[in-house]
């Protein structure tokens, strides 16, 4: 388990030195995924920790949302102002986007025939 | 000073306190999602972050004292996020398979993203450097508060906002997909991470593995795009308005 975490740690440290090296709009656990994304395509596919560990972490990843989500009581003030247009916007454009990619999408992907358990 | 004074004084100079208390308030809020049958309005992320934001408002506690402990937490989102590329690489076959379709999709669901927020804010009066931070609102946090900055926004209010729409989309994915039929996990997972990133990702990713894994790739592929094309559509709106 903690191999396959320093493994995450270290595809994460090199996304971050090269989101701050290359000055891509990507941040470092992004270009991390997709490093990591490249190993796993030239080693054929994680091994049993790391599989594990991955899917340990990605239980709980709601629950790392929360420490940032808190950060929202620094900007009641604003959102007290113009909450409507705020509001508005978020719901709006949230539904119109979910609706939009999913219906392009829908229609566009070729139907899948050897569908996954 | 009694000795509850004391240890108080003590705990608030260690980060336990805020750690301990973030692990609480999602337990708690586990347990009230559950309690009420886990309907998508009451999502535990949504329940938790109420708590502790009534918590540290009633107790007037700083919000960087609390970071203080919650960022052990919060750091546990970089490697989660690596982590994504397990799901990706298991779905990489069906992601290549329909990758046309899958870019069309996000591009398309990027520029209403933007679009739509600044087009509605703007027509109801907010101010300028609202409308300028509520354009990256569906892309992953740092690409947002990076989009916005580069704008001449607020890179902390689109921060807000980008969670707020994590929210938002959570609540909302589930009711909008029955209604539209999308039956496919694919366009729901695309749908969840282009509108409302990891967030909504991370809720699918408890469905579907393999809307999970669409929702991964969308978070990157839209981040990119959203970083290339606000900048336009914002120099669009402003001819136009």
């Amino acid at each position: 388990m903690l191999k396959a975490f320093t493994l995450l740690v270290i595809c994460q440290l090199v996304g971050e030195v090269a989101a701050q090296a290359s000055g891509l709009p990507l941040p470092g656990p992004v270009i991390g995924l997709l490093l990591l994304l490249g190993v796993l395509i030239l080693t054929r596919g994680p091994d049993r920790h790391l599989e594990e560990t991955s899917r340990g972490l990605l239980r709980y990843l709601p629950l790392l949302f929360v420490p940032a989500g808190v950060g929202v009581i620094t900007q009641l003030d604003v959102l007290a102002r113009e909450w409507l247009p705020v509001l508005a916007a978020l719901f709006v454009s949230t539904a119109l986007t979910l609706l939009v990619t999913a219906l392009v999408m829908q229609h566009l992907a070729p139907a899948e025939t050897d569908e996954q358990p | 000073m009694n000795s509850f004074g004391r240890i108080w004084v003590y705990l608030e100079t260690t980060p336990l306190l805020g750690l301990a208390s973030t692990l609480i308030a999602y337990q708690l809020a586990l347990w009230i999602s559950a309690r009420l049958r886990n309907p998508s309005y009451a999502n535990p992320v949504l329940i938790a972050i109420l708590l502790l934001g009534g918590l540290l408002l009633a107790t007037g506690t700083p919000y960087a004292a609390y970071f203080e402990g919650a960022k052990f937490v919060h750091f546990l989102l970089g490697p989660a996020t690596v982590a994504l590329a397990i799901p990706m690489h298991a779905n990489l076959t069906r992601m290549r398979r329909a990758a046309p379709a899958i870019l069309l999709a996000i591009l398309a669901g990027s520029i209403v993203a933007s679009a739509s927020a600044m087009v509605i804010a703007k027509l109801l009066g907010a101010s300028p450097d609202i409308v300028l931070s509520l354009a990256p609102k569906s892309v992953t946090t740092p690409i947002a508060m990076g989009v916005a900055e580069r704008l001449g926004g607020n890179p902390s209010l689109a921060a807000v906002f980008v969670l707020l729409t994590g929210l938002i989309g959570t609540a909302l994915m589930a009711g909008i997909m029955r209604l539209a039929r999308i039956t496919d996990w694919r366009a729901r997972g695309l749908a969840a991470g282009t509108a409302a990133h990891a967030m909504a990702t991370a809720r699918i990713l408890q469905q579907n593995e393999t809307a999970g894994a669409f929702g991964g790739l969308a978070i990157g592929v839209n981040g990119i795009f959203t970083a290339l094309t606000v900048p336009v559509l914002f120099g669009l709106m402003t001819a136009l308005f």
